[in-house]
């Protein structure tokens, strides 16, 4: 019965919908809608209490359009250029040919099988390799899926230290770097294609030249990016002992330098920090966006939610405080979160210092204090159990300070390690390209080798490098005869150099990097270059007295002499003639290991020759060793060397002084980070953490502080973003940021808890030699960064242009509705779709008034909740006794929103790109979304996470309106997709609360590009036009599971399927399995009292459940 | 006004309805059995193949096991086309000089694969598992037919979705000892339904029926 009241709620509500169309179309919302209004409204409702938008928040006629929308507006329609008339004779061909093709028998095919099958390959069967990924500065390792030698998908490698089996979404979309089409695919010479002979040709000379003792490499740079490589940096510092004018510069836009340099502040030399935060009570970030997926974004984020994880036995966590000057992940996850301008952080350092005891701090106020009072009782109240950590926005004197309050609290030697830099030379890399820059002034380089990264695009623009690269001499001559350049994309620093060498991906290369830690892992390839590309190795070999060697050779002769060395850093072995490096410590130690090996019965000494003598080691031995690094992915015992160090006391320079002008701070793109990823379509599509803005980057701007600028919809005293006509385009007004007498129009994109009087500019966007799919995306923010403020700049002037531009944003796409099922007449409280809580609140209520909720529902029977009991159901019913149950599980506790889970599902499901124009139309492909909700008032709101895949109902609503049987229940409860059956009724979308399904409004996949084909995993069908798709919950991956464990006569064990969403996730947030063996992890967490089922008042049963968020406030301080 | 029709189109009129449920019923019959034809599956169609390999002559009286070649039949979803080089193994020494074979020397020396012809080919979007159904007592002869007599390769079954059902709902009448997997000469017993039934529930643990029709197994 009391469904039937359900479904004639639901009725009644399409018919009201039809009418707030009407309204919408006409009437516009009401304008006189204040801050305080704002504030009753959520102190009022307990049900409003979250919200995805500032629109909702204000109740716009626009947004509650675009909630009840089925479909967005004019889906149905034809939006292509392509006339009616045109259309109708296409399609009227296209009939007529398919009648036909239906009387054809299936063509013939082919089958090509293997020459000499290589060994260990089982067909039909993925390989799996360990590799690494380097990355700004660090790497994270990996598993590399191998389709019969073609990797198709990156995991975690579970032994690899930053990685511990998770990825972020880089790693995840750099597989699509691989194949992308526009990849650098020949060595040129000034758009002349060209052989690497011929660059052998030409360098080697230029090499010799160098050589000569008198000159000795002094019009020789190398420009590369942060290096961690221990072979790569041992062949640069070979080369610069044999060149000892020549000089290394490393430039990277997004690189920790601040860090480094806050070290070098407080001890007085470079210090690499690696922070347990597995072991930290108190953790408290100073404009530090830890958890990003960044350097060690992964394992922190693994370890921070480790102790989150609340259960019967776990029943505490850790507690978060965030000071930021923008919007951060970290900063939205946050137990506390103090937003201020970039500015005010060094002051609110010096006075947390002060209050923690910490030496030196100096004197500066602050009016946080009583936010930072309650902060530090909680720190010295852990002593030794807490972090400091500063972030890459603040200034080194920051860091510093950081460096002194965790010493005063005890945490260095047990939250806080110090070691050696991972740096293979570790430097300030903006004062390390402003050298360039003064050399190649100077007129001091003759030859500009450059590799990797994209300096031209990303340097400074104060520095003007573009320019003096191309710079002449009074003669009319190129200053810098020769520029060389390799890069794996002709971009913009290829298009001022000479010489362009295409860069082998690194899943192409043999090579090896560091990690955060400085554990070293060897890079192998997993597939030949496809363009038979180039590595750094082997470009800087070409300098050196062995200019034609092979990448493989020089990793394995580095890592080999280290053997040699018993582990220790090999020593530099300048390529020169014996007799003048003279008695040199290296020829000594060569000496010693020979002798050492004399000694064991090695008898495989090599004469040693003149130049870069093989080390001698026991080939046997160090052969078993390699293939061990090789296969674990890690170099065991290769962690940097730990230090003690101890704070000086360190004075700082006097703080900013306040001022009220406006701020900008300077941010790689959460997702196409400093423009490297600009032409990887994955990334571009992946909406961005927080906002939900797909293919561009803005300027965020507070609320509040739009409203004082007079962007976007103002009402009262705060602002809005201006909704386009399809709830997911934003008119967004174009304005003009002026640093330091530099200007740049950019759209702004009004964020609910960015620090007022601040602006965040990403930059990585505004690529013009990206590619097909960069190009003419977003906004370059670089023409805004000076080298004087790279991180945040003040004085910033802002002006509104009048003019609008369209951005496009997911967050009111696929919205849940959430506005209850009837107002009147069951007076129902709005649908709970975030559920959460304090730590206080779950200890007494561990369900997080999930009963109280229940107790309130229809068809609510007997106090039970509503997932426990069996409510009548009109649908069918399912025995689901015997076998497997799968089910999901998500912790929005432990859930940071970094969006790993989505890259990773449209990797292994064959997702496709649809563009920005589709995105604006609601059309984007993704499975998996992550929705964001706000709690609170929008100057400084709680956010929450939440992944959506399909809920894989036990009582579909989808199933049952197909009308041709294209998605099914399988015996295990899911729900199945039969793509080949679907016609495109869409009727399963139409009728899904979830809202989890995606139609292929137009053809999305590529089926012509070719390297493209290569992408795709073969296990996945390619979906075609017109044609429904969903998350499958992985089903191959269970079907691959399942076979195995039937043929060995054993059921499925626990965590052996792992869906790609849960493999990804670096927090274990999402948790597979079948609930029907009560032992499995996600049996046990689902019968946590905090799990909740959305929408559970559906009767639809889904299989993906949720944990409540809880927050571990602390009672000093007031919620936000 | 006088009829339009004369009476006797009466019977035109009943002809010609009748005519055109028979015509339609017929052309729905021919549909359908031109769809099960083997005109349409390619059953029993012997393909010309670029080398004249005869699994009769290998399989049969040679005697080679299915598995010398197809060797991740019994772990993989495919069961794998041999290469050149498994070829080779024997034709290194036999037949050495044979011109039949001079495309498989080529290929073992050039590395470029032999272009054999597909017999038995399912739709790009069914994922079909070989190793699972070895495992669990369907033999290949069920499926490929008296391979060890066939000359020419060719497919002895439709490949359609309704032989798959056939099976999958009723497993039993198809399941036959582990160690005659392999045997392309096992038929079986008038007490098949017993026999299959109790290797099913005892010996390969087959799953339950609406497991085995689901659609994503």
């Amino acid at each position: 019965m009391s469904e039937l009241v359900q479904l004639n709620g639901l009725i009644g509500k399409a018919g009201e919908e039809e009418q707030a169309h009407e309204a919408a179309a006409s009437a516009e919302p009401d304008s006189s809608i204040t801050l305080a209004t704002l504030r009753t409204r959520l102190s009022g409702k307990n049900g409003k209490a979250y919200w995805r938008s500032l629109e909702e928040l204000a109740e716009s006629e626009q947004f509650y359009e675009a909630l009840h929308r089925e479909f967005p507006e004019n889906a149905t329609e034809w939006n292509d250029p392509v006339g009616r008339r045109r259309f109708m004779r296409l399609m009227g061909a296209s009939l007529a040919l398919a009648g036909l093709t239906a009387c054809t028998k299936q063509p013939p095919e082919n089958f090509a099988p293997y020459a000499k099958q290589p060994e260990e390959m089982t067909l039909g069967r993925p390989l799996f390799f360990a590799t690494a990924m380097p990355f700004a500065g660090s790497a994270i390792g990996l598993l590399a899926e191998s389709h019969e030698g073609r990797p198709t998908k990156l995991e975690g490698n579970k032994d690899h230290p930053a990685s511990l089996g998770a990825t972020d979404m880089f790693a995840q979309a750099s597989v699509l770097d691989l194949y992308d089409p526009d990849r650098s695919q020949t060595i040129s010479n000034i758009e002349e294609i060209m052989t690497w002979a011929d660059f052998l040709n030409a360098v080697v000379p230029a090499a010799t030249q160098q050589r000569a003792p008198e000159i000795g490499g002094a019009g020789l740079r190398i420009l590369s990016e942060v290096v961690t490589s221990p072979t790569l940096t041992y062949q640069i510092k070979s080369l610069l002992a044999e060149l000892p004018n020549a000089r290394w510069h490393q430039y990277e836009p997004a690189s920790s330098d601040s860090a480094r340099e806050g070290s070098r502040l407080a001890f007085g030399q470079y210090t690499n920090t690696v922070y347990r935060f597995d072991k930290a009570d108190v953790i408290v970030a100073l404009d530090a966006d830890f958890l990003s997926c960044g350097a060690a974004g992964v394992r922190y984020a693994h370890d921070y939610a480790e102790r989150r994880r609340l259960s019967e036995e776990k029943r505490d966590m850790n507690r978060l405080y965030v000071v930021e000057s923008t919007v951060t992940i970290t900063g939205s996850v946050a137990d506390h979160r103090l937003p201020v301008k970039p500015s005010e952080v060094d002051s609110i350092a010096r006075v947390l210092a002060a209050k923690v005891g910490a030496a030196g701090a100096g004197s500066a106020t602050t009016p946080h204090d009583n936010w930072l009072t309650a902060v530090a009782n909680d720190l010295r109240a852990k002593r030794g159990a807490s972090i400091i950590i500063a972030g890459d926005t603040q200034p080194p004197a920051v860091h510093a300070l950081a460096h002194t309050m965790n010493q005063a609290l005890g945490n260095v030697g047990s939250t806080v390690l110090y070691t050696e830099p991972i740096e293979g030379d570790p430097v300030d890399c903006n004062a390390s390209l402003k050298a360039l820059v003064a050399d190649l002034d100077a007129g001091r380089v003759d030859t500009l080798l450059i590799l990797g990264g994209n300096p031209v695009f990303t340097a400074p623009a104060d520095l003007a490098f573009r320019d003096k690269l191309l710079a002449k001499d009074d003669a009319g001559k190129d200053k810098v005869r020769l520029r060389i350049h390799l890069s794996q994309h002709r971009n913009e620093t290829s298009e001022v150099c000479q010489w362009n060498i295409n860069e082998a991906h690194y899943l192409e290369s043999w090579s090896d990097a560091r990690t955060f830690d400085g554990t070293a892992a060897i890079i192998q390839p997993l597939i030949a270059p496809l363009y038979n590309g180039k590595t750094a190795h082997e470009v800087v070999a070409a300098f050196s007295s062995q200019p034609d060697r092979k990448s493989f050779d020089i990793v394995r002769d580095y890592w080999m002499r280290r053997y040699g060395a018993g582990g220790a850093e090999p020593p530099i072995v300048a390529n020169k003639p014996a007799a003048q490096t003279g008695a040199t410590a290296a020829a000594q130690s060569t000496a010693n290991v020979a002798a050492a090996n004399a000694q064991s019965g090695v008898t495989s000494a090599t004469p040693a020759l003149a130049s870069a003598p093989p080390p001698v080691v026991d080939a046997k031995k160090f052969e078993a060793e390699w293939r061990k690094w090789l296969h674990d992915g890690v170099v065991a015992n290769t962690a940097a060397k730990s230090k003690t160090v101890a704070a000086s006391t360190y004075l700082p320079p006097p703080p900013f002084s306040q001022s009220t002008d406006y701020e900008v701070v300077f941010l790689p793109d959460p997702t196409v980070y400093d423009g490297r990823f600009a032409n990887n379509g994955w990334l571009q599509e992946m909406p961005k953490p927080l906002s939900k803005l797909t293919w561009d980057n803005a300027v965020y701007v507070s609320p509040k502080t739009a409203a004082t600028l007079g962007i976007g919809k103002v009402e009262g005293a705060i602002a809005r973003n201006n909704l386009g006509w399809h709830g997911g385009n934003i008119a967004a007004d174009l304005i003009e940021l002026t640093v330091n007498g530099r200007s740049l129009v950019m759209p702004a994109w009004i964020q609910p808890g960015h620090p007022d009087g601040a602006l965040t500019v990403y930059y990585g966007y505004g690529r013009t030699r990206a590619g097909r799919v960069g190009n003419g995306t977003g906004f370059n923010a670089y023409v805004l960064r000076g080298s004087d403020a790279p991180s945040f700049a003040t004085g910033v002037k802002v002006r509104t242009t009048g003019d609008t531009y369209e951005l496009v944003a997911t967050q009111l796409h696929h919205m849940v509705d959430a506005s209850g099922i009837s107002e009147n007449e069951l007076d129902l409280e709005p649908r709970d779709i975030v559920r959460s809580g304090t730590l206080d609140e779950w200890k007494k209520n561990p369900s997080l008034n999930r009963k109280e909720y229940d107790a309130k529902q229809p068809g609510h029977q007997g106090g039970k909740p509503s997932n426990e009991g069996e409510k009548p159901s009109l649908y069918p019913e399912y025995d689901y006794s015997q076998g497997y149950r799968w089910g999901m599980s998500i912790d929005m506790s432990s859930c940071v929103g970094c969006s790993a889970c989505v890259v990773a599902c449209t990797a292994e499901n064959n997702i496709p790109v649809v563009g920005k124009e589709q995105v604006g139309r609601s059309r984007e492909m993704h499975w998996l979304r992550v929705d964001s909700y706000y709690r609170g008032e929008e100057v400084n709101p709680e956010v929450y996470y939440q992944p959506v895949p399909c809920q894989q109902c036990e009582k579909a609503p989808c199933e049952v309106v197909c009308p041709v049987g294209a998605t099914t229940h399988s015996a295990e409860g899911l729900n199945d997709m039969v793509y080949n059956r679907c016609v495109g009724t869409r009727y399963c979308s139409n009728n899904c609360p979830y809202k989890v399904r995606r139609f292929n409004f137009l053809l999305y996949q590529d089926f012509y590009t070719e390297p493209l084909k290569m992408v795709r995993n073969p296990e996945v069908s390619v979906r075609s036009r017109g044609v429904m798709e969903k998350c499958t919950y992985c089903v191959q991956r269970i079907q691959r599971a399942k076979i195995d464990s039937e043929r060995e006569g054993r059921k499925v064990r626990d965590g052996e399927i792992q869906t790609a969403c849960a493999q990804a996730c670096p927090t274990q947030a999402i948790v597979f399995g079948d609930m029907n063996d009560p032992n499995s992890r996600v049996a046990k967490l689902k019968s946590q009292e905090r799990n909740y089922e959305l929408l559970a008042e559906l009767n639809t049963k889904p299989r993906t459940t949720y944990l409540g968020a809880v927050k571990n406030l602390n009672p000093e301080l007031e919620r936000a | 006004m006088s009829q339009v029709f004369n009476r006797s189109t009466n019977e035109i009129s009943k002809v010609s309805a009748v005519g055109a449920l028979v015509l339609i019923g017929g052309l729905l019959w021919f549909m359908d059995a031109w769809s099960r034809s083997g005109y349409n599956t390619q059953a029993f169609v012997s393909r010309e193949q670029p080398v004249q390999f005869s699994h009769k002559h290998h399989a049969g009286d040679d005697g080679i096991d299915c598995r010398y070649c197809h060797t991740s039949v019994e772990v993989s979803a495919t069961a794998g086309i041999p290469p050149s080089k498994t070829c080779m193994n024997c034709h290194a020494q036999i037949w050495s000089n044979s011109p039949y074979l001079e495309i498989v020397r080529e290929s073992f020396r050039t590395g470029q694969p032999i272009k054999w012809v597909r017999v038995h080919d399912l739709p790009d979007f069914v994922y079909f598992n070989h190793s699972i159904h070895v495992n669990k007592g369907v033999g290949c002869s069920t499926c490929h037919g008296r391979i060890d007599q066939m000359p020419l390769t060719m497919q002895v079954q439709s490949l359609q979705m309704q032989w798959c059902l056939d099976c999958h709902r009723a497993p039993e009448m198809n399941l036959r000892p582990k160690d005659q997997i392999f045997n392309m000469a096992w038929t079986p017993g008038p007490d098949q339904a017993q026999k299959g039934k109790d290797l099913a529930e005892n010996v390969y643990h087959i799953q339950a029926q609406n497991d085995l029709t689901s659609f994503s197994t």
